[in-house]
């Protein structure tokens, strides 16, 4: 299939960017989105542009490291990461248009490459456990009800990708923190620090500069693990709860 | 040190959103009650207009009741209307360079409105308090002594009419999405049950509360209730 592809091109940080269009044939359905963009840079490099700079690290739709904005849907119209949408989602002569993640938290670093370290201080800032290394203990030393040890697990799966704030209109990492919050607080070794833990984090990502919740749900319709909204309401109860605590 | 931290962050402000919010409904829900006594006639509408000043007496001195009411109210728009604003700002510095192409895929027609709805809202109730309260403005050139006159005065007109209905459609969208997302904000909707309950409350007090408060104006224009 033949299409037109219109690319946010940016040479560094400090530059600004503009929209730049593309003309691509010979695509099939097959391809994943990524690999379409292989094929174009293959062609920008043949004839001796600077090719199109994305993120990407596993292909698989485990790691979270690409995330394109396509058509203006975080991960483009299928629930996946853009590793993992293929090309058999567009028709042949579509325009299909290509953004970073937009959020003042996650500057782009170059085209459609931003820095989604704040995500990383956000974990440091209590998005963890603190125990010793070493051997595993024994499993059934600390039993976890099966509903808990389930939630858990389906909120583990979020990949960290940004998908959640590259689609909210206020630029929040709500979902993602909720995530995290849920995940670590429905577990036995989660709880002695599940005060400081949403305190820090909720600090950091303001710091961050990411925006408020508005509970619109644009975030979970976005997220390629299908996170539920609910991981919110469960990250402002510990809030509240770390404020009745004293934090 | 982390007990400033807790407090001043964007949460905080949700939440001081979220209880405001619930105070207005509260408010909202008596207030359209009250409306509908405008359907009994003259004597019982202003009766009850009557009543609101002397009620708590003889605990309360005369319109007691109404000043606590009152500065309740305006602690609470002070509080909302600050809070939003804080997050307003805040969800513009999160995104200064915008999308050229950004789709909407979940998010309500009301959610998308909550902050220029609001503003709307906010409007209407200064001319609310010019016509009803603090001004008395009766737009047939009418007395503005009677309450209940006054009223059907005012809803006679049909422009009136009309922007009083199209307040009650911007209150219905801010209380439909309001109402669920304070549940949210408040840590309530833990579960997919929750959630859809309080999306499903969202929608009665919307149609409860508009629908209630737009009866009277139309069926004043409609020539029911009349002088």
């Amino acid at each position: 299939m033949r299409l037109t592809l219109k690319i946010w091109r940016q040479p560094n940080a400090e530059t600004q960017g503009a929209m730049h269009t593309y003309e691509i044939d010979g695509v099939s359905d097959d391809m994943s989105f990524l690999e379409m963009l292989d094929v174009l840079n293959e062609d920008l490099i043949a004839k001796g542009e600077d090719p199109v700079a994305f993120d990407s690290d596993c292909r698989e739709g485990i790691c979270g490291a690409c995330g394109l904005m396509i058509n203006g849907q975080a991960h483009g119209p299928e629930v996946t990461t853009t590793c993992q949408l293929h090309m058999r989602s567009f028709k042949d002569g579509d325009e299909i248009v290509v953004e970073p993640w937009r959020a003042d938290a996650f500057p782009v670093v170059k085209d459609l490459v931003v820095d989604r370290g704040a995500f990383d201080r956000i974990i440091q800032a209590g998005g963890y456990i603190s125990v010793n290394t070493g051997s595993a203990p024994e499993a059934h030393s600390v039993p976890v009800p099966r509903d808990d040890a389930i939630r858990a697990f389906n909120v583990a799966t979020c990949i960290g990708c940004g998908a959640c704030v590259a689609a909210c209109p206020n630029g929040s990492a709500s979902l993602f923190m909720g995530a995290k919050i849920t995940h670590l607080g429905e577990l036995p070794q989660g709880q002695p620090e599940r005060d400081s833990r949403v305190v820090g984090m909720v600090a950091q990502h303001d710091a961050e500069g990411f925006g408020g919740c508005t509970n619109i749900g644009e975030c979970t319709a976005a997220c390629p693990k299908e996170i539920p909204l609910d991981v919110i309401s469960r990250l402002n109860w510990d809030l509240h709860a770390a404020l009745r605590h004293g934090h | 040190m982390t007990g400033a931290r807790a407090s001043r962050s964007t949460i905080t402000l949700k939440l001081l959103m979220a209880v405001s919010g619930i105070a207005f409904i509260l408010f909202v829900l008596a207030h359209m009650y009250g409306n509908l006594k405008a359907f009994s006639g003259h004597d019982a509408y202003n009766e009850y207009a009557a009543h609101l000043r002397t009620l708590g007496e003889p605990l309360l001195p005369a319109s007691g009741f109404l000043w606590i009411l009152r500065a309740g109210l305006i602690i609470a728009l002070v509080v909302h209307v600050y809070a939003a604003a804080a997050l307003w700002r805040r969800a513009k510095r999160a995104r200064t360079q915008r999308y050229v192409v950004k789709k909407n895929l979940a998010s309500s027609f009301s959610s998308r409105w909550m902050r220029w709805g609001g503003v709307a809202i906010l409007l209407f109730l200064v001319w609310h308090l010019l016509n009803f309260s603090i001004g008395k403005v009766n737009v047939s050139g009418g007395a503005t002594n009677d309450p209940y006159n006054l009223l059907v005065d005012t809803f006679d007109t049909w422009w009136m009419t009309i922007i009083y209905l199209l307040a009650m459609l911007a209150l219905g969208m801010h209380l439909h999405h309001g109402t669920w997302s304070a549940s949210q904000t408040l840590g309530l909707t833990n579960t997919v049950r929750a959630r859809r309950n309080a999306k499903a409350l969202g929608w009665i007090l919307a149609v409860v509360i508009a629908g209630g408060f737009s009866l009277v104006p139309i069926f004043v224009l409609a020539g029911v209730i009349t002088k």
